[in-house]
């Protein structure tokens, strides 16, 4: 099968501008600007069944729908903050077929008649901020970005912004402050970005695979998309594998491809002659999958989409599938977790911000095994008492690992609070 | 009016105005629900998650767009799988809200539990100790005991100065964001913010000095926690010790509502002395806030070395020394008064003086009053109503600086969509709020208010407004100019339909006076003297609150050649000094009395602490003055004195000190289980004033007078209009207004001395500055009227090069705008 997305990997030389016009590029982006008119865009991109390819899963045509007609102008935002733990697949993209991409994000600022796009990328990805930026060079210097798009009235103008290095970046809120150049801090909503959105106009916020989904569907049509994927899960998802398998990588897969083959057919299973014991199919913000003889062919057939990973009692997010072997205990894998978004909570609210300091300690102690049972407990309590109250969803994610794990993998505890 | 919306909160049906947040809809019905980051005079922002609480909305029918009911006929609810934050939720239709459920209890009080976690715990050493939100709040909706381990705590600086006068305690702060968004959205000063993320956030401040605003206490008062606290206070009194006593402020004509907490202290001998100023709660007036100036200038000079007294006999001896003198003079004894005098001062001192033939004239130098008593806000005026379709101009005022809580209420009209015109010669705080800024050359005030209305934008503004308020100021002004400058700003209010200049509220002229009384003594019939020095020559002079001889070498020359001069104060100033007879009075913190703000609001304010032994109150100095020259005034109390003023002054009809005590309820609610402050400081118990009745073109008894007495000289005359171009080497000098001045009150306020120094001296436009061979700091001579002052100078690059802006009261006299010279005190090296 011919890749949709990760094209440059049948195409060598694809990040090269005349290699991607040869290729058929700016073909979606010509078609759109002269014969489609904006709300046919929005209405092909709604039928395809496009999903929200940043972790929410939200149908993107959907989401464009929402901008208000009577507020301007109205802004695209492209989320290149990709700072999910176990997510590089944004980053294969924008290295390897940034013109896809770039026209991915023209096609949606013409769709709900945006001006204006920002692409906000984070601060380590420096090397790639340049390059992108030299690719929007390009294609304004050809005529693809900047006014008149072939000789029409529109223009559309790229701009790149680079993050400071904080995942919380990465919440469409907090991106819109920090693009503001305020603080990177989630906003309170309502209202939302769609009505409120970046310098307080209406604004679409979506991901970089997301965008670059989009040549495709305008140039061959929602249909033609649909014949990927499952019905509510139309199209292909970059998996981004790692952990312990012999091959990680990146993994360009029809939605609804089973984990059976993404880990072991392409990911070659665990090295070592060891077990798989656990998957976070959503990075380190899932909640674990417990893998054991009781299950293992259910979750191993389990379809990976939207509406089949819940099944499992995890999500599948923004499919940065996280594999973990009997030789890694959880207790130190949530204490991984605690430290991160520790780390990276913003500190705006208080349950996210004292919870997780308070989990930081109970996962430090309880993995030296410098606690007891009822610590587990109390680490339990904390998150529970987190869940459910937070400013935004970092504060619930910093959750999802803690009570899966405790609930599903008891004995890991039992051993270091040496009750067992 | 807003659409009124019934909702139930745990089962009490309310009905509140459309776009309320469930927690203040929950207030008004009674119900109290834990909050820190919430405060009603901020946006929500739903960060501390302190207040949830159950919300469940009716069901409604899709295709009928009606309500779902259940079998028993009551609408169908649905409830959230989350609790939501009260403070950012606004009420709706049919809405259910419980705040005391188990589900709701448990919420609150996980929150709280997280929040101890990080704090120190340090409330046996803590100022907030006693009236803390945190602490109230854990008593009534917080855990028993802690989970958290105490070794694991976070731990963060303590004492951190982030400025000279307020203290933060970053292990105490719960980021709760009250003190950032109160200096970003209230005080239009955004000097803080916070730094770091997760468990490390910190406050920090951004300016340099740090924490450079000047409502900086404010945010002591709103912080929930004791992380914030002043210089003066902190570690100084528990609360629960302090008693609490309400009073005016007296810095400036705004009139703030206060309360002065006072405790027993050995050092005062086991009295009274007082610890702190806080706002009082008046949301006509001064709402919750109050200005650095009232807080720590307020009251500290009670207590200042320089306090006059004299024991009973001398001042018995004082007193029938002085009787003497004046009754020998008689008609050819002069009155001298500064606007710090109360209303009961004023009125007794205006009695003794008609009955003695002598001449009583107020001190200032800000003209204008026979228009201010005249065009004045009638009762029923709040400046917090003013908003969409409603004009306020300020002309020749810095409000910023010379009476900060009207530029905070101007700012806030200006948001709620009232038009705001600024007019001055030099850029001021207020601009940047302002719909239209005008500038104008100094010396062309008048002709820029008359062309006002001919402007387009402005013009219709000010025409087709629904309220016209005008401040006028004396920026670059003495008396002939504010006097013009207030004729001017009338005759806008007279060029306006009937219906705009007939009494009616939030319509009015306003006079930025500099002293807290200045309004009370014009409506009394009190003026200025157009040439004081020419008037006390061989005069016998009684002077009250002021220094005529500290402000002006002039004067103090002109009273060398009066007869005698009686100089009565709280404090020792050049006067009393000169004086050849001194009466110690009373400090307004020690006595009774009422002033009357600019807005025209007579307000009470109540002793504080007993009057220092040797002082007495001024009207009690006064009576007893006049029974010493034969004349029986009232001098046994402040109330008496106000029962004679409400008979014999028109404006005054009607008034009492009981209805001056009364109180209303208020919005927001302030107290009552902590929610926006856990202290008794904001309560209002002591009354919220009454505004002066006003019947326009009558003129109370003497104005007319002193219509004749301000003819303005040709010199001055000659100056108008054409604006006041300076030649060659010449500046012009023009008189101006800072906050921190040297005034007798102020310069006592030991914590303000640094602030007090920044503004000591004459500013230039650096390329003028340049132009003199100066820097800024260095020395500089100003010549003025054949004297030659020396001073340091300031650099201001939003002034013309032309001027040279002298603060009042360092010590250059400069009464009225002159040309002047400037020259190093060193010449500049040569290049
Ligand atoms: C803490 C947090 C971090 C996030 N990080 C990212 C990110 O790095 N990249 C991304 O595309 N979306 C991220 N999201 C999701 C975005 O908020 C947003 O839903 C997404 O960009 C929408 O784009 P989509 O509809 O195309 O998925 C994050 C969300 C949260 C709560
Ligand atoms: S949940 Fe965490 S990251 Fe989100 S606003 Fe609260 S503190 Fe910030
Ligand atoms: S210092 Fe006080 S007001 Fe400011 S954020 Fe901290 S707790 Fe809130
Ligand atoms: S604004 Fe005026 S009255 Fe109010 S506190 Fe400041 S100086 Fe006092
Ligand atoms: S979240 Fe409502 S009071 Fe802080």
């Amino acid at each position: 099968m011919a890749y949709l997305l990760l094209r440059h990997r049948d195409i060598p030389g694809l990040e090269n501008i005349e290699i991607y016009k040869q290729n058929g590029g700016f073909r979606a982006l010509e078609k759109a600007v002269t014969t489609l008119q904006p709300k046919q865009v929005v209405e092909e991109v709604k039928a395809s069944g496009l999903r929200g390819r940043g972790g929410a899963g939200f149908p993107t045509g959907v989401k464009w729908s929402f901008l208000p007609d009577t507020i301007w102008p109205h802004y695209v935002v492209c989320n290149a903050d990709e700072s999910e733990p176990g997510t590089f697949k944004d980053r294969e993209i924008m290295e390897g077929n940034p013109y896809q991409f770039l026209e991915g994000v023209a096609l949606a600022c013409y769709a709900v008649g945006a001006a204006e796009g920002y692409i906000y990328i984070r601060g380590e990805y420096y090397p790639i901020a340049k390059q992108i930026e030299a690719c929007i060079a390009e294609m304004e210097k050809q005529g693809y970005l900047g006014d008149s798009l072939f000789g029409t009235q529109t223009s559309i103008r790229l701009k790149v912004h680079l993050g400071a290095g904080a995942y919380i970046c990465g919440e469409e809120t907090a991106l819109l402050e920090s693009l503001e150049g305020k603080r990177g801090q989630p906003r309170l909503r309502p209202p939302f970005p769609a009505v409120v959105g970046l310098y307080g106009k209406p604004t679409v916020i979506n991901n970089v695979e997301t965008l670059t989904n989009l040549p495709f569907i305008v140039e061959h049509g929602a249909a033609a998309f649909r014949e990927f994927g499952t019905e509510k899960s139309p199209g292909v998802k970059i998996f981004s594998l790692s952990g312990n398998v012999e091959r990680p990588g990146n993994y360009e897969l029809p939605l609804g491809t089973p984990f059976r083959e993404l880990i072991f057919t392409h990911g070659g299973g665990i090295p070592n002659g060891r077990k798989l014991r656990a998957i976070m199919p959503a990075g380190a913000s899932s909640s674990i999958i417990r893998v054991d003889d009781s299950n293992f062919d259910r979750v191993m057939d389990t379809p990976m989409d939207y509406e089949s990973v819940p099944s499992l009692g995890s999500m599948l997010g923004s499919a940065s599938v996280i594999v973990i072997d009997d030789a890694h205990p959880i207790d130190w894998v949530i204490k991984k977790t605690i430290d991160f978004f520790q780390h990276e909570s913003c500190g705006k609210c208080t349950p996210c911000r004292d919870g997780n300091y308070w989990m930081k300690h109970l996962t430090t102690r309880i993995h030296a095994g410098k606690a007891i049972a009822a610590d587990v407990k109390l680490l339990d309590n904390v998150a529970a008492q987190v869940y459910g109250k937070c400013l935004c969803a970092l504060g619930d994610f910093s959750t999802m690992a803690v009570r899966s794990a405790i609930e599903r993998f008891p004995e890991d505890f039992e051993k270091v609070t040496g009750n067992s | 009016m807003a659409k009124l919306i019934n909702l139930k909160i745990n089962g009490k049906p309310v009905s509140v105005p459309e776009g309320t947040m469930v927690v203040d809809a929950a207030k008004k019905a009674g119900i109290d629900i834990p909050v820190f980051c919430y405060h009603p005079k901020m946006e929500p922002v739903a960060m501390c998650r302190q207040c949830l609480v159950e919300i469940g909305r009716p069901v409604i029918d899709r295709a009928t767009g009606q309500p779902v009911l259940e079998e028993n006929g009551q609408p169908k609810l649905q409830f959230g799988p989350k609790l939501e934050t009260s403070c950012s939720t606004p009420v709706s239709e049919g809405m259910v809200v419980i705040t005391d459920s188990e589900k709701a209890r448990a919420g609150q009080r996980e929150i709280l539990e997280l929040l101890l976690t990080s704090h120190p715990l340090d409330c046996p050493v803590c100022d907030k100790g006693g009236e803390c939100p945190l602490q109230n709040l854990t008593m009534k909706f917080g855990p028993k005991e802690s989970r958290f381990l105490y070794d694991e705590k976070h731990h963060a600086e303590k004492h951190f100065p982030l400025g000279d006068l307020i203290f933060l305690d970053r292990e105490r702060c719960i980021q709760c964001a009250r003190c950032v968004r109160f200096q970003s959205d209230i005080a239009g000063e955004p000097v803080l913010g916070f730094s770091q993320r997760g468990r490390h956030t910190e406050i920090v401040t951004y300016s340099d000095p740090g924490f450079d605003s000047v409502f900086s206490g404010n945010t002591t008062d709103i912080c929930p926690v004791g992380a914030l606290t002043t210089a003066d206070f902190r570690f100084g009194a528990r609360p629960w010790e302090l008693k609490s006593s309400a009073s005016i402020c007296s810095q400036c004509p705004v009139g703030c509502n206060v309360t002065f907490n006072v405790r027993r202290e050995v050092k005062a001998g086991g009295g009274y002395v007082i610890k702190r100023a806080m706002p009082r709660q008046n949301e006509q007036v001064n709402e919750i806030w109050m200005c650095d100036k009232g807080r720590f200038a307020g009251y500290q000079y009670t207590e200042a070395d320089s306090r006059l007294k004299l024991d009973s006999p001398e001042l018995d001896q004082a007193l029938s020394q002085a009787a003497v003198k004046l009754a020998e003079s008689a008609s050819q004894a002069v009155f001298l008064a500064g606007g710090r005098l109360s209303n009961e001062d004023f009125y007794t001192l205006k009695q003794f003086a008609t009955r003695l033939g002598a001449k009583a004239y107020l001190y200032t130098r800000h003209g204008g009053g026979e228009y201010t008593t005249r065009y004045g806000l009638a009762p029923g005026s709040n400046l917090g109503n003013l908003g969409k379709g409603d004009t306020v101009l300020v002309v020749a005022s810095d409000l910023y600086h010379e009476a900060p809580l009207w530029y905070l209420r101007l700012k806030a009209a200006a948001k709620r969509g009232a038009t705001l015109i600024v007019a001055n010669a030099r850029a001021t705080k207020l601009d940047e709020f302002a719909t239209f800024v005008i500038r104008y050359s100094y010396g062309d005030e008048v002709e820029t208010v008359k062309s006002l209305s001919s402007k387009e934008k402005v013009g219709e503004a000010i025409k087709n407004t629904h309220h016209l308020v005008i401040f006028y100021g004396a920026d670059g002004l003495g008396l002939t100019g504010t006097t013009a400058l207030a004729q001017a700003c009338a005759d806008l209010f007279t060029s306006l339909p009937v219906s705009q200049t007939a009494p009616k509220a939030n319509n009015g002229l306003i006079g930025v006076w500099s002293t807290p009384n200045q309004q009370g003594a014009l409506e009394m019939g009190f003026a200025p003297c157009a040439d004081l020095a020419a008037e006390l020559k061989d005069k016998t002079v009684y002077i009250l609150a002021a220094d005529p001889a500290g402000d002006d070498p002039t004067l103090a020359e002109a009273l060398k050649g009066a007869k005698a001069v009686i100089a009565q104060d709280i404090l020792e100033t050049e006067t009393t000094r000169l004086a050849n007879i001194v009466l110690p009075a009373a400090a307004y913190t020690e006595r009774e009395g009422t002033f009357t703000s600019g807005e025209r609001r007579v307000q009470r304010f109540y002793p504080a602490v007993p009057a220092r032994p040797g002082t007495k109150a001024d009207f009690a100095l006064i009576a007893e003055l006049a029974k010493r020259c034969g004349i029986d005034l009232e001098g046994r109390s402040a109330l008496l004195v106000m029962n004679q003023i409400v008979a014999n002054e028109p404006a005054f009809s009607g008034i009492t000190y009981a209805k001056l005590a009364e109180v209303t309820e208020q919005w927001p609610i302030i107290g009552r289980s902590d929610l926006f402050y856990g202290g008794t400081g904001y309560e209002n118990k002591q009354g919220l004033g009454v505004t002066l009745s006003l019947t326009p073109g009558v003129s109370p008894q003497g104005r007319d007078k002193q219509a004749t007495l301000l003819s303005p000289s040709p010199a001055a005359k000659e100056m108008r209009g054409e604006g006041l171009r300076p030649k060659e080497d010449e500046l012009l000098a023009v008189p101006i207004t800072k906050l921190y001045d040297n005034g007798t009150t102020v310069a006592p306020a030991k914590l303000l001395a640094a602030h007090i120094a920044r503004f000591d001296g004459v500013f230039v436009n650096p390329a003028t500055a340049k132009k003199y061979g100066l820097e800024n700091g260095s020395q500089a001579r100003v010549s003025l009227n054949g004297v030659t002052y020396s001073a340091s100078v300031l650099l201001d690059e939003s002034i013309s090069t032309g001027v040279v802006l002298i603060p009042r009261s360092f010590g250059i006299p400069l009464a009225e705008p002159a040309f002047v010279l400037l020259t190093a005190l060193e010449p500049a090296q040569e290049a």
